[in-house]
């Protein structure tokens, strides 16, 4: 009899613990309304470019052993956290307004950006999103993959993907910069989405350059991100189309 | 004896479960199955073989040898139930199944929301005391338990000279040093758990300091588990000093004592290579299951040392031994008389 009642508070906890469980992976709440129309007048609209270059000795990129799973092994695969061209150019750079727009509102796109699992890598390494934008996101690997993001203030998620072909849909509400995404199947695999309010960001190539255009003119503090240089900002002053050029440079 | 055999191989299988949820940790893995109790959807025990790649294999692997280790403890308790005549004996069987359930549930939510440091904590400290029960039901089913131990210098003719005795001075001061090696194992739960491992970087010096010289949440809580490491040092030095000193002819004490300094002077070297190896992750997953090993080695101890207690819940072979009961060391001066 009291074994009977151990066992049916055991089962009691369980079921408390199992019902808790259920409510912890919940996906991201549905973005708030955004407006449908550009609050930004054409006609005046100004822009800020830039190319972000790394000043020193940049690190090497180094192999990636994929050797844990056999289904990714690549032996040309490098790691991409700091990709540095022969003139300094430095690519992967997050660059976005990130003061100076007020209360502005910005229509929200509404084409999922996708974000792609393929030889075991992200791709792109580094993105940018604007706020309840969807974020697709593809297995196209012949392995599995877990993705897991782990932001600070938006919905944190892992969500396993099996099957070549998978594909899900998340959406971060709050701007946050940046979300670190990472596949715990594969340590390697990490990848970084800046999630903004406005359209205003951009992610430098190979050769470095940036452009924001669409600005309203207006004074803006502008900041650009790498993932192993920290962060960098700088003001600028824009007129009606006008087009003014701020250069970032890191160094290691 | 079976059923001893049955305990022997339950409490084994716990310490190679924690080996892997040690593994689980220092590698990373704890997430690369996202869902619980299924894997990517498959019913647990039917995910395909191909499939365990990276860290996938730790994580699934420690899940497997999980339901193995939860099986067998289900099979003892019911043994237990059906064959075991004392009842307290029993109750721990029930303990440990329900140990072990809700060790289950708990590593199922620390996956489903995201190991949270608390639920991890908790989830590694509870296995610890899964390990516990299983060993002690492995040791309370032992011949020796039951029958009475025997001595050294005796052959089993002469057991009577080397009855158990109480000596209350050295039950106070193991069980104190299980009580540390307790605390010292949650402090280092805390520590994995919280991404702490390294927050301390050099090692035996602190920053280049006996103690550091700055301080934050990460390493005070590094720091309070290497003074753990020297306050489970000192006691487990006083219990087997003690036990060297007055009961050097008493197998039962001399053996786990012997042991104790072996593993704990292995396990202080698995702790420094921890540190400097940046975690590598068969050493820190040793580092853990040493911990462990250390654990129920003083708990064996303890319990050994504490055994006349139990002398009227004994069967009647226990009970003709713990007649023999003599009185304690001449040093505590405590005597000590059988229970029976």
């Amino acid at each position: 009899m009291r074994i009977g009642s151990v066992a049916l508070v055991f089962t009691a906890l369980v079921a408390a613990l199992g019902a808790a469980a259920c409510g912890g992976g919940e996906k991201s709440a549905p973005a708030p309304a955004a407006p449908v129309t550009n609050p930004v007048d054409p006609a005046t609209a100004g822009a800020v470019t830039g190319k972000v270059t790394f000043m020193g000795t940049p690190p090497p990129a180094e192999p990636i052993k994929m050797s844990s799973d056999p289904r990714c092994v690549n032996p040309d695969a490098k790691t991409e956290a700091v990709m540095v061209a022969g003139d300094g150019s430095l690519q992967n750079v997050f660059v976005y307004v990130k003061d100076g727009l007020g209360s502005l509102k910005f229509p929200v796109p509404t084409t999922a950006l996708v974000l792609d699992q393929k030889g075991c890598q992200y791709r792109p390494h580094v993105f940018g999103v604007q706020a309840g934008q969807p974020i697709e996101i593809l297995n196209s690997d012949m392995t599995l993959h877990n993705i897991h993001a782990w932001p600070q203030t938006n919905q944190e998620f892992n969500v396993g993907q099996a099957l070549q072909g998978i594909k899900d849909t998340h959406v971060f509400t709050t701007q946050e910069i940046m979300v670190p995404f990472r596949c715990d199947v594969h340590k390697w695999m990490n990848s970084f989405v800046g999630v903004v309010a406005h359209p205003f960001f951009a992610v430098t190539g190979a050769d470095g350059a940036f452009e924001l255009k669409g600005l309203p003119p207006g004074t803006y503090t502008i900041e650009a991100w790498h993932e192993k240089f920290g962060t960098k900002t700088a003001s600028v002053t824009i007129g009606a189309k006008e087009s003014k050029d701020v250069p970032f440079t890191f160094s290691g | 004896m079976l059923l001893h055999l049955f305990a022997l191989l339950t409490a084994a299988a716990t310490a190679v479960l924690i080996f892997a949820g040690g593994l689980v940790t220092s590698t990373g893995s704890g997430l690369s199955v996202p869902d619980w109790p299924n894997s990517y959807g498959w019913f647990m025990f039917t995910f395909p073989l191909e499939n365990w790649v990276g860290g996938i294999f730790y994580e699934h692997s420690h899940r497997l040898i999980a339901s193995t280790v939860g099986f067998l403890i289900l099979v003892l308790a019911f043994w237990l139930w059906r064959a075991e005549p004392r009842r307290w004996v029993r109750r721990l069987g029930f303990i440990a199944l329900g140990a072990v359930i809700t060790q289950g549930v708990l590593g199922g939510i620390t996956v489903l929301w995201y190991l949270p440091d608390p639920i991890s904590i908790a989830h590694a400290s509870l296995a610890e005391i899964v390990f516990c029960l299983t060993t002690t039901i492995a040791l309370v089913t032992s011949p020796g338990w039951r029958n009475g131990y025997v001595g050294r210098r005796f052959s089993a003719a002469g057991a009577a000279q080397a009855a158990p005795y109480e000596d209350r001075r050295l039950q106070r001061v193991a069980l104190a040093t299980l009580a540390t090696v307790y605390l010292q194992i949650v402090v280092g739960a805390t520590m994995r758990h919280t991404d702490a491992g390294l927050a301390i970087p050099d090692f035996p010096w602190m920053f280049g300091h006996l103690v550091p010289d700055h301080w934050d949440p990460k390493i005070a809580v590094h720091f309070a588990h290497r003074v753990g490491a020297l306050c489970v040092t000192v006691m487990l030095l006083l219990t087997t000093g003690h036990v060297f000193a007055h009961h050097r002819t008493r197998l039962e004490l001399l053996r786990p004592s012997i042991l104790l300094l072996v593993l704990v002077t292995l396990q202080i070297t698995l702790g420094a290579f921890t540190v400097l190896s940046h975690k590598e992750y068969i050493i820190n997953s040793l580092h853990v299951v040493t911990g462990a090993s250390v654990l129920v080695t003083t708990l064996i101890l303890t319990l050994r040392a504490h055994r006349a207690r139990f002398a009227d819940v004994l069967g009647p072979a226990g009970l003709a031994a713990d007649t023999r009961l003599t009185a304690g060391p001449d040093h505590s001066g405590a005597a000590a008389g059988a229970r029976a």
